[in-house]
């Protein structure tokens, strides 16, 4: 029933309220680690999400827990008009928790349907092409790996075509379909990733750090690459990354993480050009512009301290510690992302 | 005239490491000068030296490497003729290097303190007391906070940007005259990598030390300094001020690089790459490295590596295609000299 096809929709991806979280041993207690906390988003069809924070803020185990990698601790998550995750939480309008009289959150049916037809739409290319490839299996069987799991071939002579074809796709030569993954380059190892996860044909990739292990003259060739082969096969990416000035070339819309939070959606040029969420507005500030005319000029906004950690999240709002906007307000309760015109999404009380 | 300001001069340097496969020429030819106070950039992809020639300089080269040939002198005198005493006292007192991973470059077993204390006492006279208060006044100077606490840590106890402080309070702590910083910034987060830069220039201003940077970031180098190298192959392509480098870069190398980040004016256009592989340092091209990787190659760059050629007001580039250049355009004047 909830299965049902919901042709209505726009987005190929809607995540909401995604709770992950961990439980952490501290001597006799079991503390609750909160990677990604109440995260929601939603992606179109051949759509670019960028998404940045710094290291912690939860990036990563949004992209693991959206594919189910994890065990969600709540939300709701759909693909293509059907449901891949639900843990029956109810939200008001505001986006609080549904109330029962006795001040119990108000619970619906979970629904957790078997991954594996999910696995052939949606993807992930991760950020290590050293640790990501299995260094005993020629890039043939890497690249065939998924076409053996969804057999998606009726006869060898199909399997080793299809691979070819994939190999020539990400622009790798033909004679290296025999050799082993050490032979090659960071580049090409980051290639024959990309070509392993086009493999079953996805509508949605998650791209995990995917460029930041490679030299930059290497580096734009891979970035081309995503555009080019979004363009010719309508793939939606979740591009996770640190580096911001990648990030806002390559994506769409990019989406700022802090501590488990999402904190600012916004078009990738409005949120570069006009950032409204004091975190936002420093991390842009604090990105090293390569050049000098503009480096001279450019006042970085310099955040004090370092990231409270997660075990011990400040109440309210997580940046209210390093900002300079706080108020009582923000200790209070957490703001919720409001629209701020064109979906430009911003979660602060003052801004 | 400004001899007595150069403090370190490097001439002609050649660094290989002898391996099983072969010798692998990471630098090939270097020469630099460093000011005084000033700061030096040195940018390039992995594979391109870069790390090797700060190496170079301290000495600390793995036991396959070697300086095969050239200079390396700190004012005046040629520091691949001392010997190892003499580089052990050369190393924190005038000369200091912080590296990229602060996790990997503090021993796990030692408090911070205990750390920050030896090297105070190895180079100066200083009794254990006096060594104590130094390292607290050195915490305090790179903005650790509570550091009579600090010093009583671990280094796991200390976030990834307090350990990078920690590495630099431990290369000020004798005030050397020179800093040479390794990727100091590859490992931090955006956020704490503008706390660090912005922390080296102001400690710069203060303790008056020349700075080598090397990083690949050509954003960091950008913002931070006088002078820039871009290394590619173990060899200098091309020398400037930063608006030299980035506003007009001459050596092909460089302009591909400068093409292929992001940037605010390319923002909504295809990346260019660089087409081709990274060098192989096994498998030297005989003439200029870029060789095989340019767009632009011309017969002559396959055979015969181009000597530095000035193309502005300290600025210098090797690459045939400014003598090309030059020669067009004296042929159109019709002065050829």
């Amino acid at each position: 029933m909830a299965n049902e096809a919901k042709t209505t929709s726009e987005y190929l991806l809607e995540v909401e309220h995604l709770k992950q979280y961990f439980p952490v041993r501290q001597g006799f207690h079991t503390v609750m680690l909160k990677a990604v906390d109440d995260v929601s988003f939603a992606i179109r069809p051949g759509e670019t999400l960028g998404l940045v924070g710094e290291s912690g803020c939860g990036k990563t185990t949004v992209g693991r827990s959206l594919l189910r990698l994890y065990q969600p601790t709540a939300g709701r998550i759909t693909f293509d008009g059907k449901v891949l995750l639900d843990t029956g939480e109810q939200y008001d309008e505001n986006g609080r928790p549904v109330l029962d009289a006795s001040g119990k959150p108000v619970k619906g049916p979970a629904i957790e349907p078997d991954m594996f037809p999910f696995r052939r739409q949606m993807q992930m290319v991760f950020q290590d092409p050293y640790s990501s490839l299995n260094p005993r299996m020629t890039v043939e069987d890497i690249i065939g790996e998924p076409l053996d799991v969804h057999k998606l071939y009726s006869s060898k002579a199909e399997r080793r075509d299809k691979i070819l074809e994939l190999m020539e796709l990400v622009g790798l030569n033909a004679e290296h379909a025999m050799r082993y993954a050490h032979e090659f380059s960071g580049g090409q190892r980051q290639r024959i990733g990309i070509a392993r996860a086009l493999a079953v044909n996805p509508k949605f990739i998650v791209c995990d750090e995917a460029v930041s292990a490679l030299d930059v003259s290497i580096q734009a060739q891979v970035v081309n690459m995503f555009e080019e082969l979004q363009d010719k096969l309508g793939v939606a990416y979740l591009f996770i990354a640190h580096d911001l000035l990648v990030v806002h070339h390559i994506s769409d819309r990019i989406a700022v993480m802090y501590l488990g939070k999402v904190v600012e959606i916004a078009d990738a040029d409005e949120l570069n050009g006009s950032p409204i969420h004091p975190y936002t507005l420093s991390l842009l500030s604090a990105v090293p512009i390569p050049d000098p005319e503009t480096a001279r000029h450019s006042k970085r906004i310099v955040l004090e301290g370092d990231v409270p950690s997660p075990l011990n999240m400040p109440s309210g709002c997580p940046f209210r510690t390093r900002c300079r906007y706080a108020t009582e307000q923000c200790a209070a309760e957490m703001p919720p992302l409001s629209d701020r015109g064109d979906g430009h999404m911003v979660a602060c009380w003052n801004k | 005239m400004s001899e007595n300001n150069t403090l370190l001069q490097v001439e002609n340097l050649h660094t290989s490491f002898f391996t099983d496969n072969g010798e692998v020429r990471a630098v090939n030819g270097l020469t630099f000068r460093l000011d005084a106070g000033k700061t030096l950039g040195i940018v390039g992809e992995s594979g391109s030296g870069k790390s090797v020639t700060a190496y170079s300089i301290m000495q600390i080269l793995a036991e396959t490497g070697r300086i095969v040939e050239g200079s390396v002198k700190f004012k005046g005198e040629d520091l691949t003729k001392w010997n190892a005493k003499q580089m052990q006292a050369f190393r924190g007192s005038k000369c200091s290097i912080i590296f990229q991973d602060p996790m990997t470059s503090l021993n796990p077993v030692f408090t911070i303190g205990y750390q920050l204390e030896e090297a105070i006492l190895l180079h100066t006279d200083k009794t254990k007391k006096e060594a104590k208060e130094r390292a607290i006044e050195m915490l305090t100077l790179v903005g650790v906070n509570e550091p009579e606490a600090r010093v009583k840590q671990y280094p796991h106890e200390l976030s990834g940007g307090m350990r990078q402080r920690v590495m630099i309070a431990m290369a000020l702590a004798c005030e050397p005259d020179i800093l040479i910083a390794d990727e100091p910034t590859t490992a931090l987060d955006v956020t704490i990598q503008a706390q660090i830069l912005e922390l080296m220039q102001e400690l710069q201003k203060k303790m008056g030390m020349a700075i080598i940077m090397v990083t690949h970031d050509l954003g960091v180098i950008a913002s931070m300094c006088d002078e820039i190298l871009v290394m590619y192959g173990g060899r200098v392509c091309e020398r400037g001020t930063a608006d030299a480098i980035f506003y007009h870069p001459a050596h092909e190398y460089t302009k591909g690089l400068l093409r292929s980040i992001p940037r605010a004016d390319n923002m909504n256009e295809r990346l260019v790459p660089i087409g081709g592989t990274p060098i192989n340092l096994l498998q030297m091209p005989e003439g200029c490295a870029f060789c095989p990787r340019c767009d632009a190659a011309m017969k002559i760059c396959l055979t015969q590596k181009p000597d530095e050629y000035r193309v502005g007001d300290d600025h210098l580039a090797s690459c045939w295609m400014n003598v090309k250049e030059l020669y067009d355009s004296q042929e159109e004047n019709g002065n050829g000299e």
